[in-house]
């Protein structure tokens, strides 16, 4: 799976189409990818495995996310203040998800 | 660009704004024969010495004037929702593009390799060069390959604003925390102006938008001078 990720990654052209945000509001899959990346590193380190597979997730969200965003979003990660921290504690429950704004 | 006192739509650069051109034309089309048909009746109804004052029912023609016009706005719907889908396309982008409106420039990243990134403020009435459009015109143009499919994410610093470029169909809200996403392609190479399109403060009329297509071989040499 990391070759198949190295070799993704060595094509890298820009993100691609994804269907979970087919709309015009592309808010969503910049914030997901954010999250994602994040996730996918504490995961993996967790486990001692490789964490160079987490990079199409950066990939993707530098190419989608204004710079300011992820800058902002950078230090607030380092600060311990993101305020996404709740979302990447626990997978969302069924109830829980009933409750986020729709995108 | 428009000609001065143009009124018309400008020329198409990309095959979405060709349909719109197309159908605006059929659209318009049916609008002045719809009105010169009704200023031809108004103008024979003021002109008669004919009178009928017993009309008592006048069945034919209330089925003839209903069905008439519900076909010719099935004509004209179709067509719309043809290009309204046609605009929603799966499409595979092959650079992503970020316009970021700000009181009053624009700002544009390229981020998908390295983070590249500028600012293009209006050029100066002072500064133009002769030949060159007054208010039209930026000091760093938005460099971009032809005939390739171009993501537009387009989001704002500060307050609303729109990008817009009518030459390739394009008119995005710029909304501050969220990302809309355009596409863009154009046919040719050139330069392609549009302008903010959305209300944004004193100097609203004064942030420009310029596209410059250029070859891809020639855009790679561009993107490389970009990154210091």
């Amino acid at each position: 799976m990391a070759e198949e990720m190295k070799a993704k990654l060595k094509n890298y052209k820009t993100a691609p189409f994804d269907s979970r945000f087919p709309n015009q509001n592309q808010t969503r899959n910049c914030w997901q990818n954010y999250l994602d990346f994040h996730r996918c590193e504490k995961a993996l380190s967790a486990k001692g495995d490789d964490v160079s597979v987490c990079q199409w997730y950066r990939r993707v969200y530098k190419s989608l996310c204004p710079i300011s965003w992820v800058t902002d979003w950078d230090e607030q990660w380092a600060d311990g203040t993101f305020p996404g921290r709740s979302e990447l504690a626990a997978p969302p429950s069924p109830a829980s998800s009933v409750l986020l704004p729709r995108w | 660009m428009a000609a001065p006192a143009q009124l018309g739509l400008q020329n198409a650069a990309s095959p979405i704004m060709e349909e719109l051109i197309a159908f605006h034309d059929h659209a318009l089309m049916i609008i002045f024969l719809i009105s010169s048909l009704v200023l031809y009746i108004i103008s024979l109804m003021l002109t008669t010495k004919l009178t009928h004052t017993s009309t008592m029912n006048a069945q034919e023609i209330e089925m003839i004037w209903t069905i008439l016009p519900a076909m010719i706005l099935i004509m004209i719907a179709l067509p719309s929702l043809r290009i309204l889908y046609m605009t929603d396309e799966f499409n595979k982008p092959y650079l992503t593009l970020k316009a970021i409106g700000h009181q009053w420039y624009w700002s544009y990243e390229y981020s998908d390799y390295e983070d590249l990134a500028f600012d293009s403020y209006i050029m100066p009435t002072y500064f133009l060069e002769p030949g060159e459009f007054r208010l039209l015109e930026v000091d760093n143009r938005t460099t971009l390959p032809m005939e390739a499919d171009i993501r537009v994410l387009i989001s704002s610093q500060d307050v609303l604003h729109s990008w817009a470029v009518p030459s390739l169909g394009v008119k995005t809200d710029a909304i501050p925390g969220r990302l809309n996403q355009a596409m863009v392609a154009s046919m040719r190479p050139g330069l392609y102006y549009g302008q903010c399109s959305e209300i944004c403060g004193s100097n609203h009329s004064f942030m420009p938008i310029v596209l410059e297509f250029i070859y891809f071989q020639d855009f790679e040499v561009w993107a490389s001078y970009l990154y210091i």
